[in-house]
């Protein structure tokens, strides 16, 4: 695909992909790299508590003793779960009621939008913070949560789209030849909305995996799992008056290299989808009169790509 | 667009929204599995009196919603006597229930926290606005260039950052130079007048920084996409025909025209604000809303829970109304005919 | 003197790649004081980019590699943006092509009919309203209409509150490029009286652009036709009209309906306007000429622009060869 092309072109993207990459890797090969295996019951001294780094354990101890890096390694892997399959839940809903309710319109359509402006409305963390609470802590819980409440903005992105595409040429000629709703949607609308869903996902997944490390902070997550937000909810509560930053910092820039990794990427293929303005009205405009110098009136200025007086790039 | 249709249709979603939200707490707490208000009034903690009067507010002996053999005996009015009618009733009457934990009246408990959160809020949103909106009209002003680069660098870097762990950063490096935790040192009290403040005000100051970085860079970005449109639009062309300096075209022409779609959209991220609420008063143990659900939730203190989600919900809701009436005073295309 | 004299204009466009895609090249022409000059030509001509050029109001990628612009006596290639922003508005304003949305949306059309005042005129507030209410009234809008805002005005007189800013500052010149654009026909003919009453009475002088012939024939003095970025054909309208030279200002000329002779097939050019990245060496109108002259050095070496007779300039090798042309036959 030509994005393809435009993506690699774009710094920001590519150092994107190669975090996420990294992240990746690390999260399959856990089990090679991590020193230790965390779920692993250990004998710990009272010496072990929160001790700093040392060469067998590079980020030192955690408050149980156990060795930082492993749990951070293995916390990749619940980061990149949580929001993979969040992000699909909720893309998958999104789009779904986007495309209805912009193709069919009318009473269903307006009915999905008020759907959609009310869960807008009311708050992300709160609301997921008190389900959570009341329906009890686990993976599948959170994942449910964050998927079934972040569907908003992908619906209301998709439901445009579909409606200025359904006035087109190609849909109105398939309608006439008598294809039905599900038919047209799914052949002639889906295809064009898909580059916008995918940009959209990507930076779906990373809200995903802020929201699940916000709910583990504040103590919501999955006790059976160590999440970088755990990890941190942890340190905080027992390791910041002892200023073990090893603790501390390790999981918090863990999650914000993987969060920028998805950002990185989401906003440049939103770049490619959406072209937005590459210019304006309010530039410098001190380059637009390149007059060349020395050249008679009247004979036409040499072909473009010449250095010199014109400032031509 | 007529104003006033306008503006009567944002108040009757508003209604509807507090009235969904108003259900949706009450079927949360009662409805699902392992009802945890039973569970807990069953707890060894509770005294009698405790449990009489938890019993009594949220008419735990009714049922849930409607009572099907009072009605068929005739007792209309009795049929509706049910957990469903106390809760809206309690509601109407400002009757939160009260707290697990504390046995304190959940009301009481918001109304006296409430403020606390409000200057959290404000003073960080009222910076992160302002710095947001100048820095993201600059960056859209200067598009392309590295000073562009850097600052849309800034605003993902802050998007990709969880509020609580800059809360944290913050905390560790101002250890030692300024008050890291609660509202005020230890013995200080209100009586003490100017000292009590300046020492709150002291207290303040790490949250609301953390506050303030956060929602900067998120305004920055929509900003900076906000102008980029702006600018391109035929009447700034205009100005520039007019012999109009940058400058003043900015100031005369682009701020405005972006500032209507800021308006909605800090509304609309209303809710992430108050998210982010929850993560700084819980690093920073300042004791406002969100630290009190943090606690809630640890201690298990649902009314609280309850009461201070319903709090919040409304006030988002609430706050999204009053941006939706200050757009429609904004923009002239929203006019009495 | 001539208010205005364009010479050897040339403009390119930078694309992406760097490469420099001559939009516009060896443009001149001269307007004179309270004269009226029309630009004819097809869509992508070059006939806005010249005009943007005079502002210097080209977009990013623009770039004016030759000529001058000498008006009043000074060449305004010269002058830095500061003085331009002294010369736009004030001695030559202009009303944009298709821009509805001209007028910023959410301020009040007096508003900014009273900033153009306040920034080249006068300061005093009072003053400014003023003389914005007697502009609203001369181009026919009720003076206190002007407290309304865009969306309140009709396209028609959208158009006008924009041509009555644009004679806010009295400039010398007005450029109109496609007034009448997306304004239907009842509104057009309004417009077009209204510019020639004003011509009148403000001694203004106008620059035309547009691909209307018949607004050209009704309402100016000369006549300038592009063709490719280049001038084909410049000469008084008359003469454009009547006795024209260059094959495309002939075939133009029969595309044009003439009322009087109702049954006459329309015509049109067949082919396409050259692309600005595959230009031909030699004449640009080369490919869809159907000239009887044509031969090969069309194809090789572009005409310059000769004076055929006095005030009749044509860009051709043949030009001399060929009697004036009556409308009908191509020759």
């Amino acid at each position: 695909m030509q994005a393809l092309k435009q993506f690699v072109r774009k710094p920001m993207g590519v150092i994107g992909a190669v975090m996420l990459l990294v992240v990746l890797l690390i999260a399959v090969f856990a089990p090679r790299l991590a020193p230790y295996d965390p779920q692993e019951r250990v004998q710990v001294t009272p010496d072990d508590i929160l001790a700093p780094p040392d060469a067998e354990h590079l980020l030192g101890r955690d408050d149980a003793g156990k060795d930082v890096l492993s749990q951070l390694i293995y916390g990749a892997r619940v980061s990149l779960i949580v929001g993979f399959t969040a992000s699909f839940m909720s893309m998958f809903i999104g789009t779904t009621v986007g495309l209805v309710a912009g193709y069919y319109g009318g009473r269903i359509g307006n009915g999905l939008m008020r759907l959609v402006d009310f869960l807008m409305v009311i708050p992300d963390l709160p609301l997921m913070l008190v389900i959570i609470a009341v329906m009890g802590r686990g993976l599948l819980n959170i994942i449910l949560v964050i998927g079934l409440l972040g569907w908003t903005y992908t619906a209301r992105l998709v439901r445009s789209q579909t409606l200025s595409i359904k006035e087109r040429q190609f849909v109105l000629r398939a309608r006439s030849i008598g294809a039905g709703g599900a038919r047209i949607i799914l052949r002639h609308i889906l295809p064009q909305v898909l580059p916008l869903i995918i940009a959209q996902a990507v930076l779906d997944i990373s809200v995903s995996i802020l929201a699940e490390s916000s709910l583990a902070f504040l103590g919501l997550g999955d006790p059976t799992l160590i999440s970088w937000g755990m990890m941190l909810n942890f340190a905080f509560e027992r390791a910041i008056s002892r200023q073990a930053w090893w603790f501390l910092l390790p999981p918090g820039f863990a999650i914000v290299w993987i969060s920028l990794s998805l950002i990185l990427i989401g906003n440049t293929l939103d770049e490619i989808v959406n072209p937005r303005l590459r210019t304006h009205h309010l530039f410098d405009a001190r380059r637009m009169v390149a007059l060349a110098v020395g050249e008679s009136a009247g004979r036409r200025v040499s072909e473009g790509g010449q250095d010199g007086p014109f400032g031509c790039a | 667009m007529e104003r006033r249709d306008y503006l009567v249709r944002k108040l009757f979603f508003a209604f509807t929204t507090l009235v969904v939200v108003a259900v949706f707490n009450f079927l949360l707490f009662r409805i699902l599995p392992g009802d945890p208000v039973r569970l807990i009034i069953h707890s060894p903690r509770m005294t009698r009196e405790a449990q009489e009067r938890i019993r009594a507010t949220f008419g735990l002996d009714k049922p849930v919603w409607f009572d099907g053999e009072r009605f068929q005996e005739g007792d209309i009015l009795g049929a509706f006597d049910s957990q469903f009618t106390a809760y809206v009733r309690n509601l109407l009457r400002g009757d939160l229930g009260v707290s697990f934990a504390t046995r304190q009246d959940v009301s009481e408990l918001l109304a006296e926290r409430a403020w606390r959160t409000v200057v959290l809020v404000l003073g960080g949103d009222v910076i992160a606005i302002f710095l947001g909106m100048t820095i993201g009209l600059i960056a859209a002003w200067r598009r392309g260039t590295p000073l562009d680069t850097g600052i849309l660098l800034f605003g993902l870097f802050s998007w990709a950052l969880p509020t609580f762990f800059l809360g944290i950063i913050l905390l560790i490096l101002a250890r030692g130079h300024l008050p890291t935790g609660g509202m005020v040192t230890a013995g200080l009290k209100p009586e003490a007048g100017l000292l009590y403040w300046a020492d709150v005000g002291e207290h303040l100051i790490l949250p609301t920084i953390t506050m303030g970085i956060v929602y900067t860079g998120e305004y920055i970005l929509i900003m900076r996409s906000g102008v980029m449109e702006v600018l391109a639009e035929d009447y700034i062309l205009t100005a520039k025909a007019k012999g109009l300096s940058t400058f003043r075209t900015l100031r005369d022409h682009a701020l405005k025209n972006a500032m209507l779609p800021m308006v909605t959209m800090i509304a609309l991220t209303f809710g992430y604000t108050v998210g982010g609420a929850i993560q700084v008063e819980t690093v920073f143990s300042w004791p406002g809303i969100g630290r009190l659900m943090y606690e809630a939730v640890q201690k298990r203190d649902y009314p609280v829970l309850q009461g201070s989600f319903l709090l919040l919900a409304v006030s988002v809701v609430l706050a999204n109304l009053l941006a939706d009436l200050l757009y429609s005073v904004l923009d002239p295309r929203v006019k009495a005919e | 003197m001539a208010l205005l004299d364009v010479r050897n204009l040339s403009v390119d466009y930078l694309t992406d790649e760097g490469a420099a895609l001559h939009a516009v090249e060896n443009v001149g022409f001269h307007l004179e004081e309270g004269g009226s000059l029309g630009i004819v030509g097809e869509s992508g001509c070059g006939k806005t980019t010249v005009m943007m050029a005079l502002l210097r109001l080209l977009p990013e990628e623009g770039r004016i590699v030759n000529g001058q612009v000498i008006f009043g006596g000074r060449d305004l290639l010269q002058y830095s943006e500061a003085e331009m922003r002294q010369v736009r508005w004030r001695e030559m304003s202009m009303v944009f092509q298709g821009a509805m949305n001209a007028l910023n949306p959410v301020r009040t059309v007096e508003s900014q009919i009273v900033e153009s005042l306040r920034l080249h005129i006068t300061h005093d507030l009072r003053v400014a309203r003023e003389r914005t209410g007697e502009l609203l009234e001369l181009v026919g809008i009720p003076a206190q209409r002007g407290r309304q805002y865009p969306h309140q005005f009709s396209g028609g007189m959208r158009q006008r509150a924009i041509i009555a800013m644009a004679l806010a500052c009295a400039p010398s010149i007005l450029i109109a490029d496609e007034p009448t654009t997306a304004l239907d026909v009842m509104i057009q003919a309004q417009i077009l009286e209204l510019l020639e009453h004003l011509q009148a009475e403000l001694d203004l002088s106008l620059i035309m652009v547009t691909h209307d012939l018949g607004m050209v024939a009704e309402t100016c003095d000369d006549v300038l036709v592009m063709y490719g970025g280049m001038v084909v054909e410049y000469a008084s309208s008359d003469v454009v009209f009547n006795s024209p030279q260059h094959p495309y200002t002939q075939r133009l000329m029969e595309a044009f309906p003439d009322v009087e002779e109702p049954g006459s097939t329309l015509a049109s050019i067949p082919g396409n306007p050259p692309r600005l990245d595959d230009l031909p060496p030699g004449c640009r109108f080369e490919p869809r000429c159907e000239c009887q002259w044509r031969e090969a050095i069309c194809a090789q070496k572009t005409p310059p622009l000769v004076e055929v007779e006095p005030n009749h300039r044509v860009a051709c090798h043949f030009a001399r060869q060929r009697p004036g042309h009556v409308k009908g036959r191509i020759g």
